[in-house]
């Protein structure tokens, strides 16, 4: 019972957060969306009377003959709805509306690989990538992260767990695009290991695709593992170390159970519940990450479409991409509240 | 939670090996900032994006210093001041600028310029000569300042790949033991008999010839292009990497600081007033709080960088917004720890205002706490800030860290090997980064005596 509550207030605050992020980017955007708007209907006007000549020729008075393409604009801003502001509570209800249910309209400049403008296509395209991407570095960054920190908590003080320390510290102080770019210098151009851009250079529907996407891919989960490990091994070793101070932990010591195996089997169970929980709150805080570091990379998912987007101004697109991104990252949050209210039934009755 | 006095904290500080490295480097930075404010005219950074003030710097060249390390002496660039004589000779006023140039490296020059700003009427005749290390003189280019009947101020270019030089050159064609379809500068630092480096002691030599009155020479130099330059290097676009990186330093101590302090300040008084109150109050700004905690921080601030403004002072603020949340969140658990103490009762029971039991009571409890965080979110503020940049949304009135690396990006310096324009930047972000980590992990573990091992 108590879960279901705190799954449903967390539920409804992650609504909440949704249309408040959708409304902010909305008003942030609207004024340069009805300006754009209203500047491609004037376009479409003129050229639609300049293709039909017998129009401009029915006017001997060019003052009469730009009344009426100005009244054609008007008629056409009104159908549109264009003519009450952005802000009109008709006009702000109807492009969240439209939004919730995922119709983005479509894009200003923007294409997808198969050349439609659609924005929730263009989206969906290149979701899997960035998703493909970062999944797989954060999964190799946890396995590696938690043997190394649990290593770490088994031998405190160590050579191992003093070299863990620091690298996490040193490491996670570069900024992780920062460290693409040398990466790139180093192992795209010096020593030509790997493709300099990310992107791979053969069409989907090839059969060697998806070795050369892996192929393409290697730099950037590189060089994101290598940035993100040493923070997570030292975050399972702190968690470890409190554990190893806990009671029965001592008791099983007592018992004559060897060290390794209480860290390994017993500690590391009971340290499973913050770490998955955190596992899933990385994955989504790296969705934000990912605009950088796919910008660094070529890499073609969200992140680089978000770049272009904004480098163009293509709006529609900005708005879509920005409400898939956040709902990434409150399914994962929730996903974590989930586990986190699961495994720790403190949390549920506390509030 | 601890109530350590300032004392302690200060012993257990100077204990703290990290910590100290940690407030050595950021003295270090500081330090750097005074020096860079003081000695580097802010005229210099203001100009970061105007072509026309790097115009005397040579292009995407090494630091000098590589020449330390490597056996093959890379020319320097140098911007060389004359030596000027003046003399009258039957009626004939001559007015010679000496430029010495001692070149010892193994690789030709890119090419010279000649650059002078001139007080000058009637005609006056210009003659460029060069006197070799090996005792020839070559004569480069005769010409005329333009004709003016009043006195002008004239601002005058010789430059190397001026066709008339190639030409006079020709006339000592028999003289050279190859072939003269090359450049200018190769020519005139060769050795005689094979087109190789003749290292030594160059003169040139400008000479202006007046009748009545002699020129007046208010500025004059010599640019001989090289490939290496200065402490940092230069970019594609000639600048000075030197001063871009140095004065990067306080501007990312700025943004970082001012972030850092801001949001510790608000994120505090917002998380112990919520603590502290309690009930609907409490309810209510903590689901405020997660709602800015659920906010994807980086679409957002792009966004808002983009449609607002990409102003510094803004940027700071927009930062703000979204790193307050987490010290709220802590500070509030705080309070609540600390309101249920017996001297805060018997505050309240005495009838203290609120306000004042917030701020007398509460929030000096809570100092430590904020004095680790604001270390601790520093270096958070500063490699946003940069990430922001590194796409281009930076303030480009304030070149930082991250927008030369922006450049580096866009010039495709990775792909063409101008390490000198992307490992410093990176580095120094890492750097001060490291710097307020040091710190804040150190105070953090006199806080925190949890964490100690």
């Amino acid at each position: 019972m108590g879960l279901k509550r705190y799954l449903v207030t967390r539920g409804l605050t992650m609504f909440g957060v949704l249309m408040i992020t959708l409304l902010l980017t909305i008003s942030l955007v609207g004024s340069n969306m009805d300006t754009i708007l209203k500047q491609g209907i004037i376009y479409q006007v003129r050229a639609e009377i300049t293709e039909n000549t017998t129009i401009a020729q029915g006017f001997n008075d060019p003052e009469e003959f730009e009344k009426f393409v100005q009244q054609k604009i008007d008629e056409r801003v009104k159908t549109l709805g264009l003519d009450t502001p952005w802000y009109s509570p008709q006009r702000l209800g109807y492009t969240m509306y439209k939004i919730l249910i995922l119709d983005f309209g479509n894009a200003t400049f923007l294409t997808s690989d198969s050349g439609s403008s659609n924005v929730g296509e263009i989206i969906f395209e290149k979701m899997p990538k960035t998703i493909l991407l970062f999944t797989t570095a954060t999964i190799i960054i946890s396995i590696i992260g938690i043997l190394l920190g649990a290593a770490s908590s088994n031998k405190i003080g160590s050579k191992t767990d003093r070299i863990t320390s620091t690298f996490a510290v040193i490491s996670s102080s570069f900024p992780v695009w920062w460290i693409g770019m040398l990466m790139i210098f180093v192992f795209a151009f010096v020593y030509q290991i790997f493709p300099a851009r990310a992107t791979p250079s053969i069409e989907p529907d090839e059969p060697g695709y998806i070795l050369a996407l892996l192929y393409h891919m290697a730099l950037p989960v590189i060089t994101i593992v290598l940035i993100g490990f040493g923070a997570w091994a030292y975050l399972v070793r702190n968690f470890m170390v409190g554990i190893m101070q806990e009671d029965f932990i001592t008791a099983k010591k007592t018992i004559g159970i060897s060290k390794k195996k209480i860290v390994y089997s017993h500690a590391l169970r009971n340290a499973a519940p913050p770490i998955v929980t955190i596992l899933a709150l990385s994955l989504s805080g790296s969705l934000g990450g990912a605009i950088i570091t796919e910008a660094v990379f070529d890499w073609p998912g969200m992140g680089r479409l978000y770049f272009e987007a904004i480098s163009v101004m293509d709006l529609p697109v900005i708005i879509g991409s920005t409400y898939i991104l956040t709902v990434l990252f409150l399914v994962s949050i929730f996903i974590a509240d989930l586990l986190y209210g699961y495994f720790d039934p403190r949390v549920r009755t506390s509030s | 939670m601890s109530s350590v006095s300032t004392q302690e904290i200060k012993k257990e500080f100077l204990k703290s090996k990290l910590g100290l490295t940690g407030v050595f480097i950021l003295s270090g930075l500081i330090l750097v900032s005074i020096i860079t404010i003081s000695v580097i005219p802010a005229s210099t950074f203001q100009e970061w994006n105007n072509p026309e003030k790097w115009i005397s710097y040579p292009k995407t060249s090494v630091p000098s210093w590589v020449n330390f390390l490597s056996s093959d002496k890379i020319p320097e660039h140098k911007i060389i001041n004359p030596e000027i004589f003046q003399s009258q000779e039957n009626g004939i006023f001559l007015t010679s600028q000496q430029f010495g140039v001692s070149f010892d490296y193994d690789d030709f020059p890119s090419d010279f310029i000649f650059e002078m700003k001139t007080k000058y009427a009637d005609s006056h005749i210009v003659q460029i000569k060069v006197i070799r290390p090996d005792g020839i003189t070559l004569e480069l280019l005769s010409t005329s300042l333009p004709h003016s009947d009043n006195e002008t101020i004239h601002n005058q270019r010789y430059f190397s790949t001026d066709s008339m030089i190639k030409k006079n050159l020709n006339t000592y064609k028999n003289d050279f033991g190859f072939d003269f379809k090359i450049g200018s500068t190769e020519i005139i630092f060769s050795e005689l008999y094979q087109n190789q480096i003749q290292k030594g002691n160059y003169i040139f030599i400008v000479d202006i010839y007046g009748i009545e009155k002699p020129v007046e020479i208010l500025e004059s130099k010599m640019v001989l292009g090289g490939k290496a330059y200065g402490l940092m290097g230069t970019d594609e676009l000639r600048r000075d990497l030197a001063i871009g990186l140095l004065w990067g330093t306080p501007l990312a101590l700025f943004i970082g600081i001012s972030v850092s302090i801001g949001s510790v300040v608000v994120g505090l008084i917002y998380g112990v007033y919520s603590g502290y109150k309690g009930k609907k109050t409490d309810e209510v700004m903590m689901r405020f709080n997660d709602v800015i905690y659920a906010l994807p921080a980086l679409p957002f601030l792009i966004i808002l960088a983009v449609t607002i403004s990409n102003s510094i002072f803004l940027m700071i603020g927009f930062l703000m917004i979204f790193s307050w949340v987490g010290i709220a969140k802590v500070s509030r658990s705080m309070s609540l720890q600390i309101k249920t103490r017996q001297y805060i009762e018997a505050a309240r029971i005495m009838g203290q205002k609120d306000s004042k039991i917030i701020f007398r009571h509460i929030l000096p409890q809570l100092l430590p706490y904020a004095f680790a965080s604001i270390a601790i979110s520093v270096p958070a503020a500063i490699t946003t800030e940069a990430g922001l940049s590194f796409l281009g949304l930076g303030d480009p009135s304030f070149p930082t860290w991250g927008q030369i690396l922006h450049d580096a990006n866009t010039y495709g310096a990775a792909a063409q090997g101008f390490w000198w324009w992307i490992v410093p930047p990176g580095i120094l972000i890492a750097i001060t980064g490291l710097a307020f980590v040091f710190i804040g992990n150190a105070l953090d573990a006199i806080v925190n005596p949890k964490l100690k091992r």
